[in-house]
């Protein structure tokens, strides 16, 4: 579904990924993690063109993302995002939010649209809410609604850049509960995130980055079990120390 | 100090007429002239903001250009200097035929001159939306064009409407500069009506609280805009 193949990427003098090469099959559950500025969120981001990349190759489902002649807005319409600070649109409730795109992208009608909206929110348990601006929603209501918006484009695969990472602690669950669902689901998905348990309960695999390098790209039980280089050791000690 | 107060005068034909239609043009050149910096403004707000280059090059040329002269230089710029600099058809045109050539030029002068405000504000405002709504944007599958229409500007807007409360409170006031090319606006009529019956005091506080009298409605209204344009639960917006 996913194939990244020698992906190279520089900031200037920053290198910040280096020759990264990994791919997410149908269905399947990837975990990217990794010390902050290791090169994950760049990552996940070239997936759907959001950051442009220096060379190597990307294709979503057989169609290279860095291709010039790709239509890229078609491309991202059919791969879901979820990002660290939710990005709802603050001038709109709800259900338009999560109405937008598929109604200007998609050009569903906007009572097809809406049909979408209330089925998804009953989904991820926010009906009641539906009336409401993302200002008056907790972040853990906030993230549950954007997965909803992603959702009801139908798509192919799901990126998460970091999705609990400015949650509180209590509502970190409300969100990964949401996620685990849609995993168990069948959804193809490319998580980065520092939330081990879920690494550990849905994820097929575990790729590991550090300074830009995917230094270790392995099944889940392998990962957890017996990690290879010394610098995945480290991080897991020191991470999974306080679980 | 002996000063004969005489209120009557401001009642008294065919002064009270003159002050009518000083507020009318006054009106005139301050709406007309708010359209096109509205629009301008914003067109070249969102031009310094968009990714070419030389839109954003041109774009910052008309906002240093017009920010950068006094705005009394600008009216005379265009009233007597740019008739002279156009092709000849053109400029007979514009010195035989323009209608109403003193509100025409005034309109212009005053309109690109708050249109370069008024696009700073623009961009200042999309600037201010977090980087993320865009990619959010885009990671819909949304074109830069659906973008700006649908999450950039309202958004945008929304942020901006105290900055351009002022300036569009600002545009009345300026507009009485209109008088030095000939539009016969409230303060040029205030001085005619000083100069014909000695009642200096009357007519410009006359003058003063028609401007209060407009400025405080269009606050009024533009308050009214806000509270409708907030976006609940945003920190700009209140609860």
């Amino acid at each position: 579904m996913i194939e990244i193949r020698d992906l190279d990427k520089r900031y200037g003098d920053f290198h910040v990924l280096k020759r990264c090469s990994t791919s997410v099959a149908k269905g399947e559950v990837v975990v990217v993690c990794g010390p902050s500025g290791s090169g994950k969120s760049t990552l996940i981001k070239c997936v759907n063109g959001l950051e442009p990349f220096d060379s190597g190759t990307i294709t979503v489902d057989g169609i290279s993302v860095g291709d010039r002649r790709t239509d890229l807005p078609k491309l991202r319409a059919r791969i879901g995002m979820v990002f660290q600070n939710f990005e709802l649109y603050p001038h709109m409730t709800v259900t338009r939010n999560i109405c937008l795109a598929q109604e200007k992208v998609l050009g569903r009608s906007r009572d097809e649209a809406e049909a979408k909206a209330a089925s998804l929110l009953a989904r991820v348990g926010l009906s009641d809410q539906a009336h409401k601006h993302p200002g008056q929603l907790s972040g853990g209501q906030q993230q549950r609604v954007a997965i909803a918006r992603a959702l009801a484009m139908d798509p192919i695969a799901m990126l998460f850049d970091e999705p609990t990472s400015a949650l509180d602690p209590e509502m970190i669950s409300e969100v990964l509960d949401v996620m685990v669902e849609l995993a168990q689901e069948g959804m193809t998905m490319m998580v980065v995130t520092h939330e081990m348990g879920f690494a550990r309960k849905v994820a097929g695999r575990v790729v590991f980055m550090d300074c830009g390098e995917i230094v270790e790209d392995a099944d889940t039980a392998s990962f957890f079990g017996s990690p290879r280089s010394p610098r995945a050791q480290a991080f897991l000690s020191k991470i999974l120390d306080h679980v | 100090m002996s000063y004969n107060w005489n209120w009557g005068v401001l009642l008294q034909d065919p002064y009270l007429g003159w002050l009518i239609s000083g507020v009318g043009w006054t009106l005139a050149v301050s709406a007309a002239a708010w359209v096109i910096a509205f629009a301008l403004g914003s067109i070249v707000g969102v031009a310094r903001t968009l990714p070419n280059r030389f839109v954003r090059g041109a774009a910052t040329a008309f906002v240093e250009l017009f920010r950068n002269i006094p705005l009394l230089v600008q009216l005379f710029l265009w009233y007597f200097v740019v008739p002279e600099l156009l092709p000849e058809d053109w400029g007979r045109w514009v010195k035989r035929d323009l209608p109403l050539p003193e509100y025409t030029t005034a309109v212009v002068g005053l309109g690109f001159y708050t249109a370069s405000r008024v696009a700073e504000q623009v961009r200042s405002g999309i600037e201010s939306i977090p980087r993320g709504q865009t990619l959010a944007g885009y990671a819909s599958g949304l074109t830069t064009g659906q973008l700006y229409r649908y999450i950039l500007l309202p958004v945008g807007y929304r942020l901006i409407i105290p900055p351009l409360t002022s300036e569009f409170l600002t545009i009345f006031k300026n507009s009485s500069l209109a008088l030095t090319i000939g539009v016969l606006e409230l303060t040029a009529q205030s001085r005619q009506i000083t100069e014909y019956t000695f009642q200096g005091f009357e007519a410009f506080t006359a003058a003063t609280v028609i401007y209060v009298v407009i400025t405080l409605s269009v606050t009024a209204a533009m308050g009214l805009v806000e509270r409708r344009a907030r976006m609940p639960g945003f920190i700009a917006g209140g609860r």
